[in-house]
């Protein structure tokens, strides 16, 4: 019976990362419901890019405040994990803080006091956001896209994080006072949260430590299995998806092959419209634009599940700051809840899409969204982890205009002035050099 | 205008070829308020002899509007169209006052076929007052408090924000910038095609919304660098009533006054 424990630990951690495995194994399937893009070229540029955004935090800073609490988080939650080390070291072999006997008394105290410093700042950062989020109004934290899910969502990322700080200061405050001959300096911040374990007995003291120590793992393991029910996958996906983020300007907006195709043959007087392609080349009707998820590419889908949900992108919209539907963020988590939608219906159906009879446009993202965007790209250059809801938008109403007719009528009318006048309002194309004698 | 503009078709029956093909665009060659910028920058260039053609007739839209409506295949029909007369001509440098048939230029034509270096006006003259053929002095503008509002089309989409200002500069005015400038710009409501229709509901416009913010610093111009920004903005100036103290100018008309051309 002395091992169950231990057994009961590694029970727990097989089955908390195969499940882990298991959502990875299903987000990256969702994944590759997409069009295939590739965004493998200039890897030196790419590396650079997810070094500099992801790894640095280089946007996130450029609202200071939320960007200098969320390096303390961040920091806290990378280094911290380091920890997670030692805890599957003693789990497994019922050791106790076995990095002590590995790095030495001297350096271990500096290292746990470190941790307990990082620790303190993720409380810090933890309760202020929790703050701007539920009672200080930050507009877009408090929008009303973000109620329900999005904001319980939110709320229990802080609250758990909270949680496993607390646990863990807990965990080295009991050890502290069960045996500060061993500890006495390693515990800056937690021996004097906790003077009143003074009072306690040594095996009160065990209990609780033991506890603090279970829940701090059980609470890990948890919290990484609700990553991918939640925004805050972003924490594994923020590195992808700067890595395959776009690298053209802004600008560029990509050009159909297919109509080049068809627009040269138009063009060439040469052309026998009625042949048969040629030989391998045949014909596979494909869709203009973007209709449902699977219009959409890989890094599109990506992106739905690398956003956090933070709103940067809807409050420097200008169609969304002057009150109108359109929200960049809601692009984003709205063709996520479809990608969503879409994965457990293959779940249930044995890996097969079964009809729903829904769509990505009109049943989720509307159509007077998407014609109130400037494509001013401003929430592509806001967004921390560069997400390009635009391309999104752009994709949509290549849909609507390609394959259902339906611009707004004066787009309609500008689109055949282009056509018919070359110019998108209907003045002669013989009258261009007129200015010059005016 | 007392001199005369040539086309491509002129230099090309002299057997010669210009330095700089201007790529006037729809708007600059029809809308009222456009023709003035295309004609201050033409008198610019004329003025330190640049040698400039322009396609006149056989220029078309560079199909911005109808492909950031979603229709790719009109922009490509005229994409296309365009590249074939381009290229007949052996263009090889272009300049434009519009941002945005500065970006289709530059950034969507290459593959199709279209390879040119393609420059905004502002870029160009800056070049030019680097190699010292233009030289501005403040003139008329001393001092006065200009804010310039950035299209997005030469901001964010395609990273520059010196070039304008840097020939603001040399006006010698008080240059002040908005709480959102460069890649914190706001868009004046034109881009996306939706200068060709009527915005979705709102509870204001968005050239209102941009237009009261440049507003706030009481310039006695705000600059623009695209005809379409010129629009919104000028609209957005009356609107408040604010029309007979600020003045709305492309940077090209700011620069030909200084210069009283």
């Amino acid at each position: 019976m002395q091992y169950i424990d231990n057994v009961i630990f590694l029970i727990l951690l097989i089955a908390g990362f195969g499940l882990f495995a298991k959502s990875l194994k299903e987000l990256y399937r969702n994944i590759k419901l997409g069009r295939e893009i590739d965004r493998t070229d200039r890897k030196a540029e790419r590396w650079a890019i997810m070094t500099r955004v992801a790894l640095g935090q280089s946007k996130m800073v450029k609202r200071p405040i939320a960007g200098i609490l969320h390096i303390f988080v961040y920091v806290g939650f990378v280094i911290i994990n380091i920890e997670l080390l030692e805890i599957i070291i003693d789990g497994i072999f019922g050791t106790h803080r076995f990095l002590q006997s590995v790095l030495g008394d001297s350096f271990y105290a500096f290292f746990t006091g470190f941790l307990e410093i990082l620790a303190a700042l993720v409380v810090l950062a933890v309760v202020v956001f929790f703050i701007r989020r539920n009672f200080y109004g930050v507009k877009r934290l408090t929008m009303k896209e973000l109620f329900g899910w999005p904001k319980q969502d939110a709320n229990w990322i802080l609250i758990i994080e909270f949680a496993l700080m607390v646990a863990f200061f807990t965990m080295n405050g009991a050890d502290f006072y069960a045996d500060s001959t061993r500890f006495s300096s390693n515990f800056p911040i937690s021996k004097h949260l906790f003077p009143f374990f003074g009072n306690f007995s040594i095996e009160t003291l065990h209990i609780f430590e033991k506890s603090a120590w279970w829940f701090h793992f059980v609470g890990i393991l948890f919290f990484m299995n609700y990553l991918y029910y939640s925004k805050h996958l972003h924490i594994i996906l923020a590195f992808p998806n700067t890595w395959f983020a776009n690298l053209e300007k802004k600008g560029k907006f990509n050009n159909l092959d297919s109509v080049t195709k068809e627009i040269k043959l138009m063009m060439d007087p040469n052309a026998d419209p009625y042949a048969a392609p040629a030989e391998g080349e045949a014909e596979i009707p494909s869709k203009f634009g973007a209709e449902d998820i699977f219009d959409l590419n890989q890094h599109q889908l990506m992106s739905a599940y690398s956003c956090t949900e933070c709103g940067r992108c809807t409050s420097v919209c200008p169609a969304n700051i002057t009150g109108k539907k359109l929200s960049p963020r809601l692009i984003m988590m709205k063709t996520r809840d479809r990608l969503e939608e879409v994965g457990k219906n293959l779940n249930k159906n044995g890996g097969k899409f079964v009809d729903d009879g829904k769509k990505l446009l009109n049943d989720y993202i509307t159509k007077e969204e998407l014609w109130a965007c400037t494509t001013c790209n401003a929430c592509v250059e806001a967004c921390p982890v560069l997400i390009d809801p635009l391309s999104i938008i752009f994709e949509m109403r290549r849909f609507l205009v390609m394959e259902q007719s339906a611009a707004p009528q004066e787009l309609n009318l500008m689109m055949t002035n282009v056509e018919n006048n070359a110019a998108p309002w209907q003045y002669n194309q013989a009258d261009r050099l007129n200015w010059a004698n005016d | 205008m007392d001199f005369t503009i040539k086309t491509m078709a002129d230099y090309a029956a002299e057997g010669k070829s210009p330095e700089v093909l201007f790529w006037v665009g729809c708007a600059g060659s029809f809308d009222d308020r456009a023709k003035k910028i295309t004609r201050a920058f033409c008198k610019i260039l004329n003025k330190i002899n640049v040698e400039f053609a322009v396609l006149g007739q056989e220029e078309s839209c560079t199909g911005d509007p109808a492909k950031r409506a979603g229709n790719e295949f009109v922009f490509q029909m005229m994409a296309l169209t365009n590249i074939e007369v381009l290229n007949a001509y052996e263009v090889k440098k272009i300049v434009t006052a519009c941002p945005h048939c500065f970006n289709t230029l530059k950034n969507e034509y290459p593959s199709l076929g279209g390879n040119y270096q393609v420059l905004h006006h502002t870029q160009f003259l800056k070049d030019l007052m680097n190699e010292g053929r233009l030289k501005i002095e403040g003139g008329s503008f001393k001092g006065k408090k200009i804010t310039f509002h950035d299209p997005c089309y030469l901001g964010r989409a395609n990273d520059e924000y010196e070039a304008p200002r840097m020939l603001l500069e040399k006006l010698d005015a008080e240059l002040v910038e908005m709480k959102r400038c460069k890649t914190n710009g706001l868009c004046c409501g034109a881009g996306g095609a939706q200068m060709f229709k009527e915005p979705e509901k709102g509870n204001k416009d968005i050239n209102i919304e941009r237009t009261e913010e440049a507003l706030s610093f009481e310039p006695k111009v705000i600059a623009t660098g695209c005809p379409f920004c010129n629009t919104m903005m000028t609209d957005g100036v009356k609107h408040f009533n604010k029309n007979t103290e600020v003045e709305v100018k492309d940077i090209v008309e700011l620069l030909a006054e200084a210069e009283d051309l």
